[in-house]
């Protein structure tokens, strides 16, 4: 009995037994492995695809289309159609890539830490939390790629042998960018992709038509659920997770680097690393929330994500955006502590200087507004919890144009100061990555299995191995 | 093909077998005639299941993977490999005098070191495994059981193969009926 506790589908159901009256379930009881194996392989395969998702994925994929503009226009007239310069040289473009970064963390963060934490109830939101994770990462890589300035020429980023007889400086932080972006989206793709094998089988099984059973019929590479293959195939899954784990705080904190390695003041601080994670983990989930909330409501799957998952995610919120808030008042007790006066500056510059109104909506966004999660009442708020996901989007946005903008537009001497103001393009860029990223979430929804097929069946009670028949059957 | 095969398969004096699959309803009762299989000395046999069962592992008297070794071994490689191509681009092929600071700077190493760690590892973890799985195999011969497609949703098989030396085509099937499952299949190769 003591390894029942131990195993991962069980730990669910003695948490279950442990938890105060009155926590919701992580599945709505009544399911058999046959109805939710029916209930999610049929938004793929039978269901109608409701009207909101052709309405949602047209004006989604047109803003993507707005994306491809822009790129075009930049690509054929330089990024001086981008309104940053000299001294601001780093505006929408990275904040935009940390920005999106952060967003896909969440989404590693349930994978694999809640899944070595043995916290069951990610079971649900895992799969599509991937998902958002890869499309992220997808919308995140392209500001570095076409800020650049000749996209073209961006592998020369990658260390190869050229006939330049040059090699990459490996000793600054964006090639450590490079690196973490690359392997972090990789190893993103593996751990999606690997999780999805199972339930391509399953979609393969109960396609009817010709094309569904040989497309994913090529993607389940013959799995066929041996207990053999699956032994391997939960080792493997495991150790994934052990390894993106340290990799999910790795990659915020390379990005961190890019600031905190270099002398402007506002950047040039230990606080960095930690923050930048925790931040990211911030946005993330609430990016989690902005997207399951719709989508548990419009697909009817108020059994598999319920309000046990909806309260633990305002939770992690909650958190995460402490610990943010306490950034905050470090960098600002740092800058004062250090009594250098460039530093000593940057947080006046802030909060009185010409970007003033962004850096208090960034404190009203992501410090006082989620204050109210402490309350029960408003973590059982689908509807409140929805709003505030999007105000903790935006002041995590804001953050990161606060850490950029401010800190790069009146650094060491005034006669080098100057002001940034985004152009059309810059906000044209921005928007167009939401599209893509909508646009390949709405694809997504559609043709693959949100919620982890597989993983759903193990939670369930009847999944339980009886011992006791077991041995009178004369096994063990 | 080892000869066994065929001489089983002339035995039986049937078309190719592959072996025999009995169908069950629920986990527990696959469980429980894995172990009887195994104890009767049954040991070419395997269970199909539409999700991970842990004690199919003991029942069926499985070894462990050496997936973790060959996951260690990937990223030692990457982390030796991405130091080195550091070093080596950094120190000997490009060296690049920067305010006389060292060339072999190692603590700007790491972050990439890494990355490249992680990178090897988890590659490594997803083609070991299924490699060691033999996937991508787009024919098996369990398929050829039309309810074998109910292995990804709610039932549960375990077959036992022609090639097992104790496998006798009646003598299995009778064995398989006393394990009341729901049906037992022959399966053609």
């Amino acid at each position: 009995m003591a390894d029942d506790i131990v195993r991962g589908r069980d730990a669910g159901e003695s948490e279950e037994a442990l938890a105060p009256v009155g926590t919701p379930p992580v599945i709505a009881p009544g399911h058999t492995f046959s109805t939710v194996t029916d209930k999610i392989s049929a938004i793929v395969l039978t269901r109608k695809t409701p009207l909101g998702w052709y309405v949602g994925f047209g004006i989604a994929f047109m803003l993507a289309a707005l994306l491809f503009i822009s790129l075009a226009n930049l690509v054929v007239q330089g990024i001086g159609i981008w309104g940053n310069n000299v001294p601001v040289g780093w505006a929408f473009d990275i904040t935009n890539l940390v920005w999106w970064i952060g967003i896909g963390h969440a989404g590693t963060l349930i994978s694999a830490i809640l899944l070595l934490l043995k916290q069951t109830w990610r079971t649900s939101i895992n799969r599509f939390a991937e998902a958002m994770t890869l499309f992220a990462v997808a919308c995140a890589g392209i500001f570095p790629l076409f800020h650049t300035g000749r996209p073209w020429l961006a592998y020369w980023l990658f260390p190869y042998p050229n006939t330049m007889g040059v090699w990459p400086q490996f000793r600054s932080p964006l090639m450590w960018d490079v690196f973490a972006i690359s392997t972090y989206a990789t190893v993103s793709f593996l751990f999606w992709f690997i999780g999805l094998i199972p339930d391509f089988a399953t979609l393969r099984d109960r396609s009817q038509h010709r094309a569904g059973r040989i497309i994913y019929g090529a993607l389940a590479m013959g799995w066929r659920g041996s207990a053999h293959h699956w032994h391997r195939y939960e080792t493997a899954y495991l150790l994934l997770a052990g390894l993106a784990t340290p990799l999910v705080v790795s990659v915020h904190t390379v990005i961190s680097f890019d600031f905190s390695i270099g002398i402007v003041p506002g950047w040039h601080t230990a606080i960095f690393p930690p923050y930048f994670v925790a931040g990211a983990i911030y946005s993330g989930f609430a990016m989690v929330l902005t997207l399951a909330i719709p989508i548990r409501a419009v697909y009817g799957l108020e059994d598999f994500i319920t309000m046990r998952h909806l309260q633990n995610m305002a939770k992690v919120m909650l958190v995460t955006g402490l610990i943010v808030a306490y950034g905050y008042g470090t960098e600002a007790f740092i800058a004062w502590y250090s009594a250098d006066k460039y530093e000593m500056f940057v947080p006046v510059n802030r909060a009185t200087g010409p970007y003033w109104w962004t850096y208090w909506m960034l404190i009203l966004c992501n410090v006082i507004a989620p204050q109210v999660l402490w309350l029960k009442k408003a973590r059982t708020n689908v509807i409140l919890l929805f709003v505030l996901s999007l105000v903790v989007n935006v002041g995590m946005w804001l953050e990161r144009f606060v850490i950029i903008v401010t800190s790069l537009h009146r650094d060491f001497l005034p006669s080098s100061w100057g002001m940034y103001a985004p152009t059309f393009w810059d906000w044209s860029t921005f928007i167009g990555t939401i599209g893509l990223f909508l646009s390949l979430l709405f694809l997504f929804l559609r043709f693959l299995p949100m919620i982890s097929i597989f993983e759903m069946r193990t939670i369930l009670p009847e999944a339980k191995i009886d011992e006791d028949v077991v041995e009178d059957l004369g096994g063990a | 093909m080892s000869s066994k095969i065929w001489e089983v398969r002339k035995v039986a004096g049937h078309a190719p077998l592959y072996g025999l699959i009995a169908e069950f309803e629920d986990p527990t009762s696959l469980v429980a005639a894995a172990h009887q299989a195994h104890s009767d000395g049954y040991r070419c046999l395997d269970a199909y299941s539409p999700f991970p069962i842990e004690e199919l592992h003991d029942a069926l008297g499985m070894h462990h993977t050496r997936l973790p070794l060959i996951v260690l071994i990937g990223g030692v490689v990457g982390g030796l490999g991405g130091y080195a191509l550091q070093y080596w681009a950094s120190a000997i092929a490009y060296p690049v005098n920067i305010g006389g600071k060292p060339l072999h700077s190692w603590p700007a190493f790491i972050p990439i070191t890494f990355e490249c760690t992680i990178l090897v590892a988890a590659l490594s973890a997803v083609f070991g495994m299924l490699a060691l799985n033999g996937l991508p195999q787009p024919y098996h011969p369990v398929f050829n059981v039309a309810r074998f497609a109910l292995a990804s949703r709610n039932r549960f098989f375990l077959c036992i193969e022609s090639r097992d030396p104790k496998f006798d085509l009646e003598g299995t099937r009778r064995f398989l009926e006393t394990l009341s499952p729901r049906e037992v299949t022959t399966v053609a190769d």
